[in-house]
């Protein structure tokens, strides 16, 4: 029996030091700004001190906690259409290497035009939404389809063989032994898309913001920044980045479940 | 000589698309219930003529004949066992999804768990079934990848240099496991190895090949009675035979060279 055996727990979890010391960073970090605002009487439109921020996000929660569920649902339904568009079209392109040669460099282009410069064309074109809804997928599906074709065309040439000499079909072929073995990139590029889909949603949001429309949290920010709200401007950002935290957290749980009694990346390592 | 031939390959060639010629004119009559071993310098084509036996490539000349010659003979899937120089284990699925898969893909769906449990109980790890290939050591895989290819009860067993990547401890230990189930189960066993000892320790008859393109160069019977063992493999007898083995790799070898 070799050393390495399935752990419990990930390892960022089983490290008490990777949750305690960037915490007690933050409190520190807060700490001091919360004492150089004060020292300074820094008026709350330059830079609000973490009591106020903390203030706002209370008083003001019913308006942004409710833009914060907007923005999520915007952001999880573009990541889900983007893992379902990506893997599909690369398990598509595994069947056709005809089609994978005639499309994917569109894929690429739709993913190195910036997104930014998409969203107003989209804007006019669809109802706001949905044109949100399309930023975020675009930004999200591109790594999805490449992880996902990357790992269908990893599969063991050995085990490929051993699939040929007991005749197996396509689809037990792709079941069996294609989708199984891309699964490890196929989750790295879900922690990607889960980000992605995000920062895409937050930057149509903003462009849909400034033609006066939307209501999730990076239109929240557009708005009150006209009214140099800062305090607010704070709140908000803060909610976002909880809600990336979140994103990537759960996917990497997720990740760690289905990988971690076979996966080099999930197996823990002697001392 | 008189048992009839599982598989025949006459003048088969082999020609990949860079030009390199693997075989040339290579003849070779598997028969019935032997332990064949195939001896050569790497790069000879004798995992080519495995593969070609197995059906993972085509031969671009000669012909390779079933049996009698009659479409019957010809194997389905199931029928051949091939065991590759690395365990190639699926290593999403247990030590039990792993030795099931020839099962399930070649729709011999009754009894599929107590086959299964007899093809683990055979290589002694019973007890592993549900263990991942990762927590296992490399002898064990390789076990398990033995087990895989005989739970379909094939008649030809193929292996390509399988312990070549063994320990020297191991690597006896499983010649001697592979010859105790090749005597129990009494199928056909083609061998493919670099190690004149492990051939003549191991088979009824050993074929050196020429490097590149491979054909026969030497044709010899290992007439030893099994079972063998430490016994046979410290003998004046055994060490005769090495030495025949290797007079006849080294003209083969020097052959190409002239």
């Amino acid at each position: 029996m070799s050393a390495a055996a399935a752990p419990d727990s990930p390892s960022w979890w089983r490290r008490p030091g990777r949750i305690s010391l960037p915490g007690l960073a933050l409190v520190l970090g807060c700490a001091g700004w919360e004492i150089l605002v004060r020292a300074f009487d820094v008026p709350a439109w330059q830079l609000p001190a973490p009591s106020a921020i903390l203030a706002t996000l209370v008083q003001d929660r019913e308006i942004l906690f409710g833009s914060l569920m907007v923005t999520l649902e915007t952001t999880a339904l573009g990541f889900l259409l983007a893992v379902l568009g990506g893997a599909g079209l690369a398990i598509l392109f595994g069947q056709s290497r005809l089609l994978e040669d005639m499309l994917y460099p569109y894929a690429v282009i739709l993913q190195v035009t910036p997104v930014v410069a998409i969203a107003p064309i989209l804007l006019i074109w669809l109802p706001q939404p949905v044109a949100v809804l399309a930023c975020a997928w675009i930004v999200a599906f591109f790594p999805m389809l490449a992880n996902t074709t990357l790992g269908l065309h990893s599969v063991d040439h050995n085990l490929d063989d051993l699939f040929t000499l007991y005749g197996a079909s396509r689809l037990e072929r792709l079941l069996r032994l294609q989708l199984p073995a891309a699964l490890p990139l196929m989750l790295a590029g879900a922690r990607i898309a889960g980000g992605l889909s995000l920062i895409g949603a937050v930057v149509a949001e903003i462009a849909a913001g400034s033609a006066g429309a939307g209501s999730g949290l990076a239109y929240r920010i557009a708005e009150a920044g006209y009214r140099l709200d800062v305090p607010r401007m704070f709140a908000a950002l803060i909610l976002l980045s909880a809600a990336g935290i979140a994103v990537y957290a759960v996917l990497s749980l997720v990740s760690w479940l289905v990988l971690r009694r076979w996966h080099e990346s999930a197996l823990a390592r002697g001392p | 000589m008189s048992s009839p031939a599982v598989v025949a390959l006459r003048g088969v060639a082999k020609a990949f698309p860079s030009g390199t010629r693997a075989l040339d004119g290579l003849d070779l009559s598997v028969r019935r219930g032997e332990f064949l071993s195939l001896v050569g310098p790497s790069g000879c084509g004798k995992s080519t003529a495995l593969r070609l036996i197995a059906g993972l490539s085509k031969p671009s000349g000669g012909t390779l004949t079933w049996g009698d010659g009659g479409t019957g003979a010809v194997p389905a899937p199931g029928d051949l066992g091939v065991v590759f120089q690395e365990p190639t284990l699926m290593p999403w699925a247990t030590v039990a999804g792993n030795v099931r898969l020839p099962l399930r893909l070649t729709r011999r769906d009754d009894e599929t768990e107590a086959r299964v449990a007899a093809a683990l109980a055979r290589v002694g790890l019973a007890d592993f079934a549900t263990a991942y290939p990762r927590e296992l050591s490399g002898g064990m895989k390789m076990r398990v990848a033995i087990a895989r290819a005989l739970v379909t009860d094939p008649h030809l067993l193929l292996m390509d240099e399988p312990f070549a990547a063994l320990d020297e401890i191991t690597r006896f230990r499983l010649d001697n496991e592979l010859l105790t189930l090749w005597r129990a189960l009494g199928k056909t066993v083609v061998f493919v190895t670099h190690s004149v000892f492990e051939a003549v320790y191991l088979s009824t008859r050993v074929v050196v090949m020429t490097p590149r393109p491979g054909r026969v160069a030497a044709d010899i019977a290992i007439d030893a009675p099994y079972p063998r063992g430490e016994t046979f493999r410290t003998s004046a007898e055994f060490a005769g035979l090495c030495r025949t083995v290797g007079a006849a790799l080294a003209g083969a070898m020097g052959e190409s060279f002239a």
